[in-house]
């Protein structure tokens, strides 16, 4: 009979699951995952104007946008290295009727583990001018808010590796 | 090191920022003049039609969710004006290497399946999409002949909803052309939307 402590069976449970062993490191009780949810716009305002110590980082994608899906794991590995410093939000921008058809299998085949918020709001031109001025309404986009100093980036175009954390930097400082 | 990749970052920032907000025409300039090929082989410019009041440029695709739900929409819009001088043209602006759903062959394809009444053109070279200064698909620019020059009365998105469009509130290109055919201004001139991305060649 072999007996395993908590740690090592943390440790088991990492090395079986493979596929986000990097994560292992970080993971503690604290950092729940919260459930993938349909918000209106004061929900994105209320992310937008959050007063946290942490960096807002806010992707607008959807599900049918293959340059949204292609950067996603950048995002993904900024929410999993610097969950202590950095809030990633991904405003899905699909359908509201189609959240628990397409939006959620596709959270769960990805294994995303950022927070996930479909924004249904429609009426686009109510509100994307709201989020910024420059912003088409192209996607994928990207705003990135520090809550602390006051800096703010908005980027409307796809972003290679390397690049968020540039601007993450340059932001956080 | 990272103070020059830094400042080098910027300034690349900064150039896209010019790009995405002030290249382009705006509303109440002159529409720019293109020479670009239709599905059927045939050159289409602004002096196509020379009856033509205005025209009604779509920039859209094959291969866009958003575009494909306007579709039917773009082919209502031609139906319902361009016998009052304002047709369509439709003009794909993707790279063919980008987005292969979207080449010529495959233009074709659909013009045909959907029975498309307008003109569906190829940007080859981008050139008139850049000039433009589109961003996403659908992204219409409605114009208006003042003297002998097209004018630009509207930028922005065909309605208020792209999911089911007759539970649309607004019909920005139909009150544009309403505007401007009963003499008035155009009341809302310049919308946004959520769409896709032009797909740019390298």
């Amino acid at each position: 009979m072999i007996h395993f402590t908590v740690m090592q069976k943390q440790i088991l449970l990492c090395v079986l699951s493979g596929l986000f062993f990097w994560s292992c490191a970080g993971n503690t009780a604290d950092q729940v995952q919260e459930a993938p949810k349909v918000i209106k716009w004061d929900g994105l305002e209320a992310v937008i104007n959050k007063k946290s110590e942490k960096l807002q980082v806010i992707n607008f994608w959807a599900t049918w946008c293959a340059p949204c899906i292609k950067e996603l794991p950048y995002f993904e590995e900024v929410n999993e290295s610097s969950s202590d410093k950095i809030d990633v939000t991904l405003i899905s921008l699909d359908f509201a009727d189609e959240f628990e058809k397409r939006v959620l299998p596709f959270v769960e085949k990805r294994n995303l583990r950022s927070r996930v918020m479909l924004l249904d709001e429609i009426d686009y031109n109510s509100w994307i001018d709201k989020v910024d001025p420059s912003w088409s309404g192209a996607i994928p986009a990207t705003l990135i808010i520090n809550p602390s100093n006051g800096k703010r980036k908005f980027l409307e175009k796809e972003l290679n590796e390397g690049e968020l954390n540039s601007l993450i930097e340059e932001i956080l400082n | 090191m990272n103070y020059v990749s830094s400042i080098l970052i910027s300034a690349f920032l900064l150039i896209g920022g010019f790009t995405a907000e002030d290249a382009g025409v705006k509303v109440g300039d002159t529409a720019i003049d293109f020479n670009l090929k239709n599905v059927d082989g045939k050159m289409i410019s602004l002096k196509s039609d020379a009856n033509a009041k205005g025209y009604i440029l779509v920039f859209t695709c094959n291969t866009c969710p958003y575009s494909k739900m306007y579709e039917d929409r773009i082919i209502a819009l031609h139906k319902k004006y361009a016998g009052q001088g304002y047709p369509v043209v439709a003009i794909q602006p993707n790279n063919a290497d980008k987005s292969p759903g979207d080449s010529y062959p495959n233009m074709q394809k659909r013009a045909k399946e959907k029975g498309f009444p307008f003109p569906y053109v190829l940007d080859e070279t981008q050139e008139t999409t850049e000039a433009y200064g589109a961003t996403n698909t659908p992204h219409v620019y409605v114009l208006n002949k003042e003297g002998g020059d097209f004018k630009v009365a509207y930028i922005g998105a065909i309605d208020n909803n792209s999911r089911n469009a007759s539970a649309a509130t607004r019909r920005y290109v139909e009150e544009a052309i309403d505007a401007l055919s009963a003499g008035n201004s155009v009341g809302t001139s310049d919308t946004k939307a959520i769409g896709c991305t032009i797909k740019w060649a390298n």
